[in-house]
């Protein structure tokens, strides 16, 4: 009994805010769900399932979350993952309302990471305890992990350092259409090459930027969903899956995306060449090349020249993130949220200047913890009505 | 493709001053076996498999029938990276350091750093050996150098 088609995404928020000393994570998130609701015409009075997940909310935050915004759902949902979080939120969301334990689901994400002054990529402390004294005798940083999957990428398959430059250079260009990105300002690729070495082969312009921000997502029935305010996307397809170094033996280039997009199809009936654009994790240009082999979008050690010639690119084959994604709009630390919000806002051909014309079927998928050691994977297939 | 090397004086890495490991009943074979400068590793005595890191069962079978051997302490360079940027110490003063997976030849690979080298010569496939640092609180880090 599938639910493909039966659940749909009714309202989004992006908070559009970069920088917000001023402001704690509750408060963002708060603002973010006023939005959705307004988005979709519904009140708080109709949520009766929350959702949420950030950097500081410890085991019992959602349960403070609800009592900040003076909630008593009767289906609630911490599970964080990482990054992927809102991905597996909407998934998790999807599965309770078809199953009858809730109506109307709230996906809430709100980050102060940038104004805190988190040290995200390059200051991974890694816990004192028993199993973290495998990892933290030896200084493993976000930045690195990812560097060692680059670097092994690069040993088996040839791929350059200009074509990982490639991603960052587009997604430059597509936050140069969006009015809310946190970095306009083009670049090329030799602006990549030419910024600073963080961890080889990764450059300071191969990571993410850090911002504040946070959003909201709305999840109810297809059939209610349709007697609301803005054009219905269904999900069709999602998956979810953990990736970890089984028994120290990792192949570090196959991710947790390979099994969760492979669930996702499967459940939605769309091929890949039904896919109109994709809202991918950039935490790092790297995250995008292997993420694009795992979800078969080409084979495995051919992401270097996929993602040459403009194909991701508005305009191209498979554009990815048309709003300029972590490298450029905005990355308060767990970004999943964003990629659904843009999908969202895509099928809905609500995104004027970066709009993907025609765009009926989108593929989300959020990445969470680090790759190279453990890691999540949470995929979504979504269409418009 | 080495690069032209502009400071000669800075072609060994830095020391690291590594955090201290710590263990529970599941990991004390591991230190202490570290301790006295010996990689050891798990393996099933029902299905033969050898895992890290060390656990209570094995995760191919699920006995609980574990012993532990002392491995060679040689392998390879599976991957790695020269980490220019570490905001956190000790770190932050061993910049730039290498790290990297080392393969074993007995199958498993170790997150580890590969030291008492150029950062810059290190290369996949390059052949090390373990070496160890002393920890204050008695026992040792294991990471690789080269064979
Ligand atoms: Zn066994």
């Amino acid at each position: 009994m599938s639910l493909r088609g039966q659940i749909a995404i009714a309202g989004v928020h992006e908070h559009p805010t970069r920088w917000a000393p001023d402001k704690s994570e509750f408060q963002i998130m708060a603002e973010s769900a006023r939005g959705a609701l307004a988005d979709c015409g519904l009140d708080l009075s109709d949520v009766d399932g929350l959702f949420a997940a950030s950097m500081s909310m410890g085991a019992m935050g959602i349960v403070s979350l609800a009592e900040y915004l003076n909630l008593k759902p009767r289906y609630l949902d911490g599970t964080n993952i990482g990054g992927s979080s809102f991905v597996s939120h909407v998934t998790h969301a999807a599965a309770a309302i078809h199953a009858g334990l809730c109506d109307v689901a709230l996906v809430l994400y709100g980050s102060t990471a940038a104004s805190n002054r988190l040290a995200i990529g390059t200051g991974l402390g890694g816990g004192r305890d028993a199993s973290a004294s495998f990892v933290s005798p030896y200084g493993l940083t976000t930045v690195g992990s990812y560097a060692l999957i680059a670097q092994r990428h690069m040993h088996e398959y040839g791929t350059t350092s200009e074509q990982l430059a490639e991603i960052a250079v587009t997604m430059r260009r597509h936050a140069g259409l969006n009015p809310a990105a946190k970095m306009r300002a083009p670049i090329d690729v030799q602006d990549v090459l030419d910024s600073r070495m963080i961890s080889d082969p990764l450059h300071l312009l191969d990571c993410c930027i850090i911002s504040d921000g946070g959003g909201a997502v709305v999840v109810t029935s297809t059939e209610r969903a349709r007697d609301l305010a803005k054009p219905v996307v269904r999900i069709e397809g999602c998956g979810e899956a953990v990736c970890h170094p089984e028994i120290a033996r990792p192949d570090l280039l196959k991710i947790a995306a390979n099994q969760s997009s492979e669930q996702a199809f499967r459940m939605s009936g769309v091929t890949h060449d039904d896919i109109d654009l994709c809202t991918i994790y950039d935490s790092f240009t790297i995250t995008v090349l292997v993420t694009l082999e795992n979800l078969g979008f080409c084979k495995r050690g051919e992401g270097g020249s996929f993602v040459e010639g403009g194909r991701i690119g508005l305009g191209g084959e498979l554009p990815i993130n048309p709003d300029g994604g972590g490298l450029s709009s905005n990355h308060p630390g767990m970004r999943g949220i964003f990629l659904v919000i843009e999908a969202v806002h895509q099928l809905r051909d609500e995104c004027a200047e970066r709009q993907v014309a025609g765009a009926r079927t989108a593929l989300v998928h959020g990445t969470g913890g680090t790759l190279g050691v453990a890691h999540s994977g949470a995929t979504l297939i979504l269409a418009r009505d | 493709m080495a690069k032209e090397v502009k400071h000669p004086e800075r072609l060994m890495a830095k020391e690291i001053r590594h955090p201290q490991p710590t263990f529970d009943e599941e990991t004390r074979a591991y230190w202490e076996g570290a301790a006295r400068g010996e990689v050891v590793l798990q393996r099933c005595r029902e299905c033969g498999t050898i895992q890290h890191r060390p656990r209570a069962l094995c995760v191919s079978c699920f006995s609980d029938s574990i012993e532990h051997f002392v491995a060679s302490g040689r392998g390879q360079v599976h991957t790695f990276t020269v980490t220019r940027q570490n905001q956190a110490p000790p770190f932050r003063e061993a910049c730039p350091y290498v790290l990297a997976y080392v393969e074993l030849e007995e199958g498993p690979r170790l997150l580890t750093n590969i030291v008492a080298c150029d950062p810059e010569t290190v290369r996949i496939g390059m052949p090390v050996q373990v070496d160890f640092a002393p920890s204050e609180n008695g026992l040792a880090v294991p990471r690789f150098r080269p064979a």
